[in-house]
C-alpha cells in the first residue's frame, strides 16, 4: 500500500484536494519549495508536471509553464536531483505527470527506479496507451510500487472504463469534459449526468475529477460525485505572480 | 500483406502505434475500426475514382524528361503530381479523407498545414463538399505563405494561427490535436502526411498509393516493364514518398530513395535530416524517429522548403529506414535550389522546392544508360517563386 492508497483508505478524509504544478516553473529550483508550501497549506496530494515541448493535452496556461520550465533548464535528470530530499520535507502523496517521450528517452525502468528512490507514489502519462502499458510496462511499475493513473472522459466506453478500473492501482482520473486543461468547468445537466453515471458504475478505484476546477463552487460540486478533485491551471496561473509563495496558503484554503 | 505494411496492432516493426491521450482515443478508435471497411466499399471506390479523374485530373502524366535524361545518362521519368488540381499530391489524401469523414457522419473538418499546400487541399475538398473547415497554421508560416492563406480563406476555410512553441508546422499539428480533443464528436482531423497515430499513417499511404499504382501501369506501357530501377521522392513527413514507394515495396529489385532536407548542412544546426539526426521516440502519436534533445524535447527543424521542415518522419519510413528497404539521403538547400533551376531550364517545369530535393539526388548517382528512374514531382513551384527569385537574385 503506497501513500495514495492510504490516503483514499482513510475514511476520515473528505474533500480530497490535489494540486498540479509544473516542475521548474516559475524558477528552476521552485519545485520543492512549492510542494512544501502546498502541504503546509493543506493540499492532500500533489501532481508535479515534468515539462515537454509539445504538450497536446494542455491549454495555454500549462503550455506556457512548460515552455518556461524548459527555458529554465528543467529536465527529468534535474528533477530527480531536486526531488532527492523530497521525503524529508513532504509527507503527502506525490505523483509525476508528463508526456511519454521524455520518459522513453530517460528509460522507463530507470524512470520508475528513480521515482521509487525519491518517494514518488504514482505517475500520470496521458499519451502512454493502455495497451502498451499492459503489455510492456505494468510489471516495471508494480515492481517499484508506482500507481499508474489512467484518464477517463465522457466519451470513454463502459467496457473500457471497466478495463481501466482493473488496471488501476491508485485512483481513476475522471476528466470533467473532453477538453484540454484550463477550460473553466461549468456543471451542466449533461456533466452531472456523466458524473452520476460513473459513480453508479461502483468502480473499485477511487474517482478523482480534474480539468476546469478553478474555485470553491466547482470544487464542491464535483465532490458530490467523486472522492477528490484536482486543481491545475488555476494554481499554475497564480505562480506567475511575484509573491507566489505567500499566496499558496490562501489559494489552498479557499477550497477547504 | 508484406512485412513492410502495418500489422494488426498498428505497428511497422517497432514503429507506429497510437500514443494518444484518452481524450483522442474514441475518435482514433472509430477511425481504426472503420477505415478499411469504408475504403473497400464499391460506392466509396467509385466516388473516389470519379473525383480523382474528373476533379483532380488523374491519372497524372508520367513524363520522360528528355533533356534531363540526356544530362544524367539514364531514362528519367517524372511523375507529374504537380499537374493535379491545387498543384501537388496533397489532394489525393484530402479527397480520400473527406469521403471517409462524410461516411463517419462528421460535419466539421480540421487540418494542420506548414507551407499551406495541405491546408489549401483540405479547404478545397471542404468547399467541394460544403463542410466547415478550420486550418491551423503556425503564426510565422502565415506571414511567410500569404498567397496560400488567401486561397484557403477564399474557399471559406478559417485559418487559425498556432501561437504556441515555435509557431510552425509541429505547433500547428499540436493545435489541431487540441481542437480535436475539444471537439470529440462532430469533427474529423485530416492529417496531411503519413504521420500521427495509427491508422493515419496507413490510411494516408493508401490514398497516396495511387501515385505508384499509376506509375506501374504507365511504365509498363512506355517501357514494357512495370518496374523501374530507381524510385525517388522527397520526405518531410513522407506522404508523397510513401505514395511513390507503396506498390514497389515488395519488388525488391526497385531501389527506393528518399531525399530529406539537410538545410544548411546536415550538422549545421539548421537541418531537417531526421534519419541522420533523429532518435527513436514518440511524436504526434506514433513511435518513430524524430529530432530531439537527450531529454526528449522535440527540436525545431530547418529547411528552405516549408514542406520538409518536420522534426520526424512517418513510422513506416522509420521502419523502411531501419531495415534498409529504402535509402534516406540528405540534400542541402543549395543542392535543391540548383536542381530546381536545372529542371526549369532543361524541361520548362518549375518544381516545388520540396520536389527539387528529390531531383538533386540525381546529381549524386551513377546510372547505366538502360536504367529507368522515376522521380516523384510532388508539386509545382509557383508557391516558391519568391524564394527562387530571392535565392538566384532574378
Amino acid at each position: 500500500m503506497n501513500r495514495i492508497n492510504k490516503l483514499f483508505a482513510n475514511k476520515e478524509k473528505k474533500n480530497i484536494l490535489s494540486i498540479y504544478f509544473t516542475a521548474g516553473y516559475p524558477e528552476l529550483d521552485s519545485t520543492v519549495k512549492i510542494a512544501e508550501a502546498l502541504e503546509k497549506a493543506g493540499a492532500d496530494f500533489l501532481e508535479i508536471g515534468f515539462p515537454y515541448s509539445d504538450p497536446v493535452a494542455d491549454g495555454p496556461v500549462i503550455q506556457h509553464s512548460s515552455e518556461e520550465a524548459l527555458k529554465n533548464g528543467m529536465t527529468l535528470e534535474v528533477l530527480f536531483k531536486q526531488l532527492a530530499g523530497l521525503r524529508e520535507k513532504v509527507q503527502i502523496p506525490v505523483l509525476l505527470m508528463g508526456y511519454v517521450n521524455p520518459v522513453l528517452q530517460y528509460g522507463v525502468e530507470r524512470f520508475c527506479q528513480d521515482c521509487e528512490k525519491v518517494g514518488i507514489d504514482g505517475v500520470i502519462v496521458p499519451d502512454l496507451p493502455l495497451s502498451e502499458y499492459e503489455e510492456f510496462y505494468q510489471g516495471t511499475f508494480a515492481k517499484h510500487q508506482l500507481s499508474n493513473i489512467f484518464l477517463v472522459t465522457p466519451q470513454t466506453a463502459d467496457d473500457r472504463i471497466r478495463k481501466i478500473d482493473k488496471l488501476s492501482t491508485g485512483f481513476i482520473y475522471l476528466l470533467s469534459s473532453s477538453a484540454t486543461t484550463g477550460k473553466n468547468l461549468q456543471i451542466s445537466e449533461s456533466v452531472s449526468e456523466y458524473f452520476a453515471r460513473i459513480r453508479e458504475m461502483n468502480l473499485n478505484n477511487p474517482i478523482v475529477i480534474g480539468f476546469g476546477i478553478h474555485d470553491k463552487t466547482t470544487f464542491d460540486q464535483t465532490l458530490n460525485y467523486a472522492d477528490g478533485a484536482i486543481v491545475g491551471s488555476a494554481f499554475v496561473r497564480l505562480l506567475a505572480e511575484e509573491n507566489f509563495l505567500e499566496q499558496i496558503l490562501p489559494f489552498v484554503q479557499q477550497f477547504k | 500483406m508484406s512485412n513492410y505494411q502495418v500489422n494488426e496492432k498498428g505497428y511497422y516493426g517497432t514503429f507506429g502505434g497510437a500514443y494518444i491521450p484518452e481524450m483522442l482515443y474514441p475518435n482514433v478508435e472509430e477511425l481504426r475500426q472503420n477505415y478499411r471497411q469504408i475504403m473497400d466499399e464499391p460506392a466509396f471506390k467509385a466516388e473516389f475514382d470519379k473525383l480523382m479523374r474528373d476533379y483532380v485530373g488523374r491519372p497524372s502524366p508520367l513524363y520522360l524528361a528528355g533533356r534531363l535524361s540526356e544530362r544524367y545518362g539514364a531514362n528519367i521519368y517524372l511523375k507529374r503530381e504537380d499537374l493535379n488540381h491545387t498543384g501537388a499530391h496533397k489532394i489525393n489524401n484530402t479527397i480520400g479523407q473527406i469521403l471517409l469523414a462524410q461516411r463517419l457522419g462528421k460535419t466539421r473538418i480540421i487540418a494542420e498545414t506548414g507551407a499551406g499546400q495541405h491546408g489549401v487541399a483540405t479547404a478545397t475538398v471542404c468547399a467541394l463538399k460544403g463542410l466547415e473547415c478550420v486550418v491551423y497554421m503556425g503564426e510565422i508560416d502565415i506571414q511567410r505563405q500569404a498567397p496560400n492563406v488567401a486561397r484557403m480563406k477564399m474557399m471559406g476555410a478559417e485559418v487559425r494561427p498556432a501561437k504556441s512553441g515555435s509557431k510552425t508546422l509541429k505547433d500547428a499539428t499540436n493545435e489541431a490535436l487540441r481542437d480535436w480533443i475539444n471537439n470529440p464528436v462532430n469533427t474529423h482531423y485530416i492529417i496531411g502526411s503519413v504521420v500521427g497515430p495509427h491508422p493515419y499513417p496507413d490510411l494516408v499511404a493508401r490514398f497516396q498509393s495511387i501515385i505508384s499504382e499509376e506509375t506501374k501501369k504507365q511504365l509498363k506501357e512506355k517501357t514494357g516493364s512495370e518496374l523501374p530501377n530507381y524510385a525517388l521522392a522527397c520526405v518531410g513527413g513522407g506522404s508523397n514518398a510513401m505514395g511513390m514507394f507503396y506498390h514497389f515495396l515488395d519488388d525488391e529489385s526497385v531501389r527506393l530513395i528518399a531525399a530529406e532536407a539537410a538545410g544548411k548542412g546536415v550538422h549545421s544546426g539548421h537541418s531537417a535530416a531526421t534519419s541522420v539526426l533523429g532518435k527513436e521516440g514518440v511524436l504526434h502519436g506514433s513511435r518513430t524517429i524524430l529530432m530531439q534533445t537527450p531529454d526528449g524535447q522535440v527540436i525545431e527543424p530547418y529547411s528552405i522548403s516549408a514542406g520538409l521542415d518536420y522534426p520526424g518522419i512517418g513510422p513506416q519510413h522509420a521502419w523502411l529506414h531501419k531495415i534498409q528497404r529504402a535509402e534516406y539521403v540528405s540534400i542541402t538547400d543549395d543542392e535543391a535550389m540548383q536542381a530546381g533551376l536545372l529542371l526549369t531550364r532543361l524541361e520548362g517545369i518549375i518544381p516545388a522546392i520540396e520536389s527539387a530535393h528529390a531531383l538533386a539526388q540525381l546529381e549524386k548517382m551513377k546510372f547505366k544508360p538502360e536504367d529507368t528512374v522515376v522521380v516523384c514531382l510532388s508539386g509545382r513551384g509557383d508557391k516558391d517563386l519568391d524564394n527562387y527569385m530571392k535565392y538566384f537574385g532574378f
